[in-house]
């Protein structure tokens, strides 16, 4: 573009001129404003996926410091570091080093302790976000992909997890790393086979450590990030999901745009998703490996537990039956098999079907872009109770020693308690949640027909005492309410339909001219004055026509 | 090149600039935007985008106390980030310099106790602190608009036309006609692809020659060593105590699968024991030698319960019973605890008889085969 300093409109200030510099080169003005001008809805839920990416960043970042110094050796070397209690002692460079980065680099145990805590909570965001997913229905059409895209950036999270949970080689990792060798061997025909190719020859060897190494800091990491990439690309492409309500349609979307109140916000996150792993890397103390010592495959604590999202997987371990499969020829299915990787299989495997599953069983085959509540999907609903149920069973079983010895149980009765809870609770759990789906649809269809309760008993002439109810819009003859559910939730306090004004602002004095508060409340139809303003009667006591809340008008009087 | 160039090149002529990349410039010239306000220009571009502005509820009002107040809120959350920031500096940078040494020394100092939490103290809050002032500045001075954009279908032009851009260059490729090429091609392509990944190859071991899984240190005359390397005698443990023990070569306490408990039973015990099949004389008086190696997922099961004689492994609860020769009782667990014969050498040392005649650890597929 051949812009002069006279052309109308050229760009006068220095900002102006640079941009339009940028831009002629590269020729990037339309897509950048398409970007800035894109809409997100706006939900605290929708967050959640945020923070999983947040924490992640923070782990490229911590862990790619915590390489500087990390060795990943099992070479045998004598401990002569800063910590008193295990100097002299004989240990692999990999512990040593993760000693020498607790106490002998400045702020490496901070930072140690920043990658182990932005890890948990990487993973426990997932699984949120999976279950904002899944009880709102948002894998629907057209967003298998991306639930599929999850639940396997969810299994890499996790191997990430285990991979670098071993890599100190302290006694507690190593005593995982045991059980993930038994594992292996436990796969029916293959398993020495996958066990020696994955340790180079039995247990322990001297490669592992490095091999989980490359695999923690770049195969998952690199397959990882190019997931989240397409997983996000998919997103702004599909567009986000929205929660019904006024406005919103399957064609549009309702919220902020990108510049500059979202980014605003999803900044904001960052820092304080990024502040509170600092302040728990800092306050609170995670795996202080120093404690458990060298890996001894002699040793072991008591409540050796994995991190919190492999415990379900302890669990479901702990409690299976002793049941080896013996076949004919001298072969063996080890017990071991099942409650690893035929469960952990099963689980995933059915996590990343379920939109086929469902779409199988509903008939429902249209493309969704209006979310649900889960009370109006109760069967979908009571699985998903049911499968957490199912979860959080083997993961309290998972902890079953640490239980029965704080509240002196006996740990034979809480092996048993997972055993057959396991097995009755997602029952119950299903049932329960079923009924309390229902319920609440019908609560939502009265309020909708007879109004929100107000808590005002009237006493008739003729003795009788009635509650009376606020109608949410216009009313037939027999003062039935008319508005169909729409899928949004439905007021249930006068408050959420203006019965008070809001406070005026201002903490030791008011810092707003009450009259303008005033004011704006009653152009919104607001607070107990609104209504004495224009208030109507018909002779029977009620308003000849109602407005609908959503149209801006205030809700009709109160009715008996 | 574009469909109507003249511009100087090939074919030579006047250069005239090519046509504009995106919005409509046709529509709007540069005179006409000129006149439109800043606003009037963001509303055009949005819905140009397809972005409707529904509602705009503007900030406070400038210069009232409303605003004065959040601008001073954000302000402080703005400042005492910084502040932690430099708080962070000062005790990262300032131990051992003008503040007491971070690190351990022969024995923690308060300070050195108080370096991490303090750190950790000051990044959270001066992030945090970033984060507040960004919401706060958000919900309280910026303007709260509501925009609408629109989600569109995929488009039924687009699907018709890339696909005959799609079949066509297939169509020109022949592909379908000439099945040489593709046959071939598919040969090639399962050939190379076995070729490229043939390399992790490097990584398969056969587990079956060698020394094969289970097999340990232990053979006839090996002494069992306590984890100190010292010798241990008939006498040297009370009844019912258990001694962790290891085969005398060299690295015998390091080694994954040769831990082996030596249990002495009370004598009430010794009445009451019941041993294998077969393996009535592989204990030694009321000494009994039993592998760690837990035969569920290979933990060392350390917890024994002189009271019941129960060992108890701490990783999946499996319980085995020293007197039924350590068969498990409850748990996942379902194999006895391999046990190893022991006998006393000529100076009256333990010694093992043999190998474990059963190899030790976790259950595998063919495990009863070797």
């Amino acid at each position: 573009m051949a812009a002069t300093a006279t052309a109308p409109g050229a760009p006068t200030s220095r900002l102006g001129k640079t941009a339009t510099e940028f831009d002629d080169r590269l020729i990037v003005a339309g897509p950048v404003r398409r970007t800035l001008n894109k809409v997100f809805p706006d939900h605290w839920s929708f967050l959640l996926g945020e923070i999983a990416l947040y924490c992640f960043v923070i782990l490229l970042l911590s862990g790619t410091y915590l390489t500087f110094f990390f060795d990943a050796t099992m070479n045998e070397v004598v401990y002569d570091g800063s910590y008193d209690p295990l100097r002299g002692t004989e240990m692999s460079g990999a512990y040593a080093s993760a000693l020498n980065l607790s106490f002998d680099v400045r702020g490496g145990l901070f930072m140690r302790q920043l990658h182990h805590w932005s890890a948990l909570l990487f993973v426990a965001s997932i699984v949120v976000h999976l279950l904002r997913i899944f009880f709102t229905g948002a894998f629907r059409r057209p967003r298998e992909t991306n639930w599929l895209l999850g639940v396997v950036m969810l299994v890499l999270a996790l191997l990430m997890g285990v991979t670098g949970y071993t890599l100190p080689d302290d006694l507690l990792s190593g005593t995982g790393l045991r059980i993930i060798s038994a594992i292996l061997l436990s796969i029916p025909v293959i398993g020495t086979w996958a066990h020696f190719a994955v340790f180079n020859g039995d247990f322990v060897g001297t490669e592992i450590i490095g091999r989980f190494y490359i695999a923690h800091v770049l195969i998952l990491p690199a397959i990882l990030l190019a997931l989240i990439a397409a997983h996000l690309l998919i997103l702004v492409k599909q567009k986000h999901t929205q929660f019904p309500g006024p406005g919103r349609t399957e064609h549009n979307v309702v919220g902020n745009r990108l510049f500059p109140t979202f980014a605003a916000k999803a900044t904001g996150l960052l820092f304080i998703v990024f502040g509170a792993c600092a302040a728990l890397a800092g306050l609170v103390q995670i795996n202080p490996v120093w404690l458990w010592g060298p890996y001894n495959p002699a040793q072991v604590s008591a409540a050796s537990q994995p991190d919190w999202y492999i415990l379900f997987l302890d669990g479901s371990t702990r409690i299976f039956p002793a049941w080896d499969i013996n076949l004919p020829g001298d072969y063996t299915i080890p017990a071991l098999f099942w409650p690893t990787v035929v469960i952990a299989g099963a689980m995933f495997t059915l996590l990343a079907l379920y939109p086929m599953i469902e779409r199988k069983l509903s008939g429902d085959t249209a493309s969704h872009h209006l979310l649900q509540r889960p009370r109006d999907v109760p069967v979908r609903t009571s699985l998903g109770v049911m499968g957490l149920t199912f979860y959080f069973v083997l993961a309290i079983s998972g902890g079953n020693d640490v239980i029965a010895d704080k509240f002196d149980i006996s740990l034979n009765a809480m092996t048993w308690f997972g055993r057959i809870g396991v097995i009755v609770l997602p029952a119950i759990a299903y049932v329960f949640t079923y009924r309390i789906c229902l319920g609440l649809q019908q609560h939502d269809r009265e309020v909708l027909e007879h109004g929100i309760e107000t808590g005002v008993i009237r006493r008739l002439p003729n003795g009788e005492f009635i509650e009376v109810h606020q109608p949410l819009g216009p009313v037939d003859e027999h003062g039935h309410g008319q508005l169909a559910y729409g899928g949004a939730p439905v007021p249930k306090r006068m408050n959420h339909v203006g019965g008070s004004r809001r406070a005026i602002r201002g903490f030791f004095s008011p810092i707003e001219e009450p009259s303008a508060v005033e004011l704006e409340q009653r152009r919104e139809g607001r607070g107990l004055s609104a209504s004495e303003s224009d208030r109507e009667l018909t002779s029977s006591g009620r308003p000849s026509e109602g407005g609908r809340p959503s149209e801006g008008g205030r809700p009709q009087d109160p009715r008996d | 090149m574009t469909t109507h160039d003249t511009r100087p090149g090939s074919t030579g002529g006047e250069d005239t600039p090519g046509p504009l990349y995106g919005g409509p410039d046709e529509d709007y010239t540069p005179e006409r935007l000129a006149g439109m306000s800043r606003e009037d220009l963001d509303r055009l571009g949005a819905r140009y985008d397809g972005v409707e502005i529904l509602h705009v509820d503007p900030g406070p009002e400038p210069g009232s106390r409303l605003e004065k107040r959040a601008v001073r809120q954000v302000g402080l959350a703005f400042t005492l980030a910084g502040v932690f920031a430099f708080l962070f500096l000062v005790v990262y940078a300032g131990s051992g310099w003008f503040l007491p040494e971070w690190n351990w020394a022969e024995e923690g100092t308060t300070w050195s106790a108080l370096f991490t939490p303090l750190l950790g103290l000051f990044m959270g809050l001066s992030l945090t602190m970033v984060g507040v002032g960004l919401v706060l500045f958000t919900k309280k001075l910026l303007p709260h608009e509501t925009a609408v954009q629109d989600k569109h279908d995929g488009s039924h032009f687009d699907r018709v036309t890339t696909g005959a851009t799609l079949v066509g260059g297939l169509h020109s490729t022949g592909l379908a006609r000439r099945k040489l090429i593709t046959r071939s091609l598919g040969f090639m392509g399962a050939a190379v692809g076995v070729m490229l990944l043939a390399p992790l190859g490097g990584l398969i071991k056969n587990p079956n020659t060698g020394n094969p899984l289970g097999r340990t240190s232990w053979a006839e005359g090996v002494r069992l060593l306590r984890d100190d390397g010292s010798p241990i005698r008939p006498g040297d443990q009370e009844p019912g105590s258990l001694e962790t023990v290891f085969p005398e070569v060299p690295g015998g306490n390091l080694q994954s699968d040769a831990a082996t408990m030596l249990i002495r039973l009370r004598p009430e015990q010794v009445l009451q024991d019941e041993p294998r099949e077969g393996q009535a004389d592989f204990s030694y008086g009321d000494y009994v030698a039993y592998s760690k190696i837990c035969t569920h997922a290979g933990c060392p099961v350390s917890l024994y319960e002189q009271e019941t004689g129960r060992i108890l492994c701490p990783c999946h609860q499996s319980q085995f019973a020293v007197t039924q020769g350590a068969k498990p009782i409850f748990g996942p667990a379902t194999r006895s605890l391999p046990q190893l014969p022991i006998t006393v050498d000529d100076e009256g040392y333990f010694v093992a008889r043999s190998d474990y005649i059963e190899a030790v650890g976790p259950t595998y597929w063919n495990r009863e085969r070797i």
